[in-house]
């Protein structure tokens, strides 16, 4: 094909000018909650998990506080029990593993394959109550004891001892689990069957990609997660004496079934995160993706080999030496496909005409916060260095920078670039450019901190802690100060512009996957005709005229 | 309680204080070093070309290349041949960790919640306290008495597990006379982060003096010893001394009493019953009580049950 192109030839022309945008189609609360509107159902969804990520914030801030000092400072040892184990389960089962794929992925997949909705619209809006549902059983807990399990919910502790809500947070995580088993099959089947006329699998953008391998995990693994859960209820309700060894159960194979599903989890969690950033880098750096194939296939390989290294996790546990040995060597395999992908975003950078626009800076910030993730990893995957490692602050740090510097960062850019396109307004650049910079600092204020109290003993889960520990306690603490206030600029930021943002254009950032062609807000229908896809998301060249390169 | 400290010495490790520390900081060195290479390399690449192609009009033309598969390979492979690296350094120090010296000294460990005891191969039980001979390998035969607990002494690099139904052990040879903190790592409750222990390294002399002091003060009487054992041997907790009802029996004018057994027999408290009793409690039930009590075979010695024998006599 050597022909030339414009952004224009992409698709069939769409004015989206009379027809009323998916906003103001349908007014009232009962519009939107029986609504089947993918992206209706993605905003609702985007509600939710914000809400989720602000409650879980509040509990992260609170005991960032308590640890000011090496004693008590604000709350008592059971209450900090509860405020990590809530910050945890919060953050992780109600935010980060519905947050991208259910939010923006719900708006975006169908719009970005030139559908018109999702596969199963309304199996979308019961997943949505499904969610909301397990959502609301977990935050019970709030008012019926609470939960001092961990997130982790580590037995015989959380099936004999705990005298907390346990079996109200794992069953609104059980519930939560069928939402995301069946978004996850809403997502592939879209992607199977509804893509328009010439949007081949590798004309796709790669966050449809990424999204794909998500559900794959999605589908697979959360089963294992429900049985876990429910076998714990079970173990506390009516002591069946699976995993206590005072029952004749075990206690290291509940680890094996949480870790089965909780590993792959945590790809659950950054794949999207990764399509995310795909999108961010070379949409703002208007570059042809370097390593397009490259970058969807180790989303895939991620996700397959991402199964078998759930061991890494249990290296002390007590489980065979054996067993610790090949865990080990398949971690340290699972890195090279994550590895490409940094290498080939730095990449995408060279030959570009970059503009750091907000979404812009997010993905540098989560480039260099996943970058030390992703190496910090490689210490804990090494089995003697683990041995001093495992359970210390070093693993916390090294988590956050994977799941707060790689996917919330990742969804925060993700927010500020689709937001024109979501809400139709655009937002204050100032304001979204120092919320990056000041999570950037205020990120690794907090976590960096925490490489060093690790590496020096510090274990993770204590309320009291040795007096030497102290300046750098309190250093962390300062800095999540500076990473709250970045992150809530950042939401103050959006919202504000919903009053007083200019009215977005359909393309403001000069993108050219499909969801830039259509107006900003889309319609309901998401385009006015099928659009007619005649080459890839970032053939840029091909837009500035350039010939073709092979 | 004064709360033990970790020696730091590096700025980022603890004082290497046994034969495995060098092992393992090998391998976290090795891991430290790659990082930052790679780091400097992605980082420095990427505010290169963001300063370097940043939009100059909007009319830019950007690069039509799309991969490069020589390029593509050789960012597979190299980190890959230094990850498999990695891998292996850090099985070696593992190894090491995981096989024992058969000529190690052992030492029992129970964690429960929030206390370690361990008890040495003559019996003697301390709590919260570990102490060992330095230069000399000493393995840790570890269980848990109600959830899971684990063992973590930063300055000599070694963690494990201490799990309820199932034995977990770790060795390490000490290098530095002094003392070092042990501490829990596995969340066990309200308590966690006070389940800390003193690991006391002693001179090999130094070491069997202290094993001798454990067994109380030898030139206390017989009944001062008993009535000491009586409070640090746990016994307070199912026996008074005053008449009221515990989980087992009173000890007061327990001896010459006549004791009913839940068969029905019965006997006059003697010497010979109440060492019976504490060895192997299972034997003689009194009747009414559960048969709960564990044996202290193995915890006491000879000359510590005579002197709780004779500190019985004087409960009247
Ligand atoms: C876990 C609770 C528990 C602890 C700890 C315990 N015992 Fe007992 N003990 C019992 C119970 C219950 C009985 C009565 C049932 C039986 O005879 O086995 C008993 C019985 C005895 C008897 C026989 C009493 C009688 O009236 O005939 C003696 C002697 C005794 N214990 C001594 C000791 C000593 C010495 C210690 C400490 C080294 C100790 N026990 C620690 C629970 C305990
Ligand atoms: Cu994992
Ligand atoms: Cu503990």
């Amino acid at each position: 094909m050597s022909q030339t192109a414009t952004v224009d030839h992409v698709v069939a022309p769409d004015s989206g000018k009379g027809a009323v945008d998916y906003i103001r189609n349908g007014k009232g609360i009962v519009s939107w909650l029986t609504t089947i509107d993918h992206k209706r159902i993605g905003l609702m969804y985007l509600g939710s998990v914000v809400l989720a990520f602000l409650v879980g914030g509040l509990f992260a801030l609170a005991v960032r506080l308590e640890l000011l000092t090496p004693s008590r400072t604000i709350m008592s040892a059971a209450g900090y029990n509860q405020a990590y184990t809530l910050h945890g389960a919060v953050m992780v089962f109600l935010f980060i593993i519905p947050s991208i794929p259910a939010s923006l992925g719900n708006f975006l997949i169908p719009i970005m394959v030139g559908a018109k909705d999702v596969a199963f619209p309304k199996l979308n809006l019961f997943s949505l109550y499904i969610f909301w549902i397990g959502a609301l059983i977990t935050l019970s807990s709030l008012v019926l004891g609470g939960i001092d399990t961990g997130w982790t919910f580590y037995v015989p502790y959380s099936s004999r001892v705990s005298t907390t809500a346990v079996v109200n947070v794992t069953l609104g995580a059980f519930i939560m689990g069928f939402s995301s088993i069946l978004t996850g099959l809403n997502f592939i089947v879209t992607m199977h069957k509804l893509r328009a006329p010439g949007m081949s699998w590798y004309r796709m953008p790669l966050l449809c990609w990424a999204l794909y391998a998500t559900s794959l995990v999605q589908i697979v693994a959360t089963p294992v997660l429900g049985i876990t859960l429910l076998l714990l209820i079970f173990e506390r309700a009516f002591q069946i004496g699976i995993f206590d060894p005072a029952l004749g159960g075990d206690p290291v194979l509940f680890q094996h079934f949480f870790w089965f599903y909780s590993h792959p989890a945590v790809y659950i969690m950054i794949l999207p995160g990764f399509g995310i950033i795909s999108e961010l880098i070379a949409v703002h750096s208007r570059r042809k993706v370097f390593g397009y194939k490259a970058i969807a296939f180790s989303s895939v390989a991620i996700a397959l080999i991402g199964f078998l290294v759930w061991g890494h996790h249990m290296f002390v546990s007590g489980q065979s030496e054996l067993a610790g040995t090949i865990f080990s060597f398949l971690t340290f395999i699972v890195a090279i496909p994550s590895g490409i992908k940094v290498f080939n975003w730095t990449s995408t950078l060279w030959g570009g005409s970059i503009k750091l626009d907000t979404p812009m800076l997010y993905a540098l910030v989560f480039l260099i916060l996943f970058t030390i993730g992703g190496l910090t990893g490689v210490f804990l995957g090494m089995l003697g260095v683990d041995l001093h490692l495992h359970d210390t602050y070093f693993v916390v740090a090294h988590f956050h920078y994977v799941m707060v510097g790689g996917t919330a960062v990742a969804f925060f850019g993700g927010l500020f670039h689709w937001w024109p396109k979501m809400t139709g307004k655009m937002y204050s650049e100032k304001g979204g450019a120092v919320s990056a910079i000041l999570v950037f600092i205020g990120f690794n204020m907090t976590f960096f901190t925490q490489f060093f109290l690790g590496s020096r003993g510090m274990p993770r889960r204590y309320y009291n802690y040795l007096d030497q520990f102290q300046p750098l306690h309190a250093f962390s603490t300062v800095g999540s100060w500076v990473l709250g206030a970045g992150f809530a600029l950042g939401i103050v930021t959006l919202l504000v512009s919903l009053k007083n943002g200019k009215q977005a254009p359909a393309n403001p950032w000069g993108g050219l996957s499909l969801e830039w062609q259509t107006a900003s807000p889309p319609i309901t229908e998401n385009f006015e005709s099928t659009p007619v896809v005649t080459h890839g998301a970032y053939d840029y060249p091909l837009a500035q005229g350039q010939k073709e390169h092979a | 309680m004064n709360k033990p400290h970790i020696n730091i010495d590096s700025f980022w490790l603890p004082r290497q204080s046994s034969t495995l520390a060098e092992k393992v900081d090998f391998g976290y060195y090795a891991a430290y070093w790659t990082g930052i290479v790679f780091f400097l390399l992605i980082t420095g690449a990427t505010v290169y070309l963001v300063l370097k192609y940043r939009r100059r009009t909007e009319k830019d033309k950007t690069s039509p290349i799309a991969h490069n598969t020589a390029l593509e390979v050789t960012w597979s492979l190299i980190p890959l041949v230094i990850l498999i690296w990695l891998f292996f350094v850090g099985l070696r120090s593992y190894v090491y960790a995981s096989v024992a010296p058969a000529e190690s000294y052992e030492i029992k460990v129970t964690g429960e919640m929030y206390l370690w005891t361990f008890i040495y191969p003559d019996g003697t039980a301390v709590v919260n306290e570990l102490a060992v001979p330095k230069g000399r390998p000493v393995k840790l035969i570890m269980s848990s008495k109600d959830v899971l607990h684990s063992l973590y002494i930063p300055e000599f690099r070694v963690k494990q597990d201490v799990v309820p139904g199932l034995y977990t052990t770790i060795w390490f040879n000490a290098t530095n006379a002094g003392d070092t903190a042990l501490l829990c790592t596995e969340y066990c409750g309200s308590g966690h982060s006070d389940m800390l222990a003193t690991v006391k390294v002693l001179e090999e002399s130094d070491f069997e003096k202290w094993i001798e002091q454990q067994s109380g003060p030898s030139d206390l009487p017989p009944e001062e010893l008993g009535k000491l054992l009586y409070a640090k041997k746990s016994c307070a907790t199912c026996h008074s001394v005053d008449g009221s009802p515990m989980q087992g029996p009173t000890f007061k004018g327990i001896f010459g009493r006549n004791e009913e057994f839940s068969d029905g027999s019965r006997v006059a408290v003697d010497e010979n019953y109440i060492r019976e009793s504490i060895l192997n409690p299972q034997a003689k039930v009194v009747k009414g009580f559960p048969a709960v009590m564990p044996t202290f075979r193995g915890l006491l010695k000879d000359r510590e049950i005579d002197a709780l024998i004779a500190y019985l006599k004087t409960v009247k």
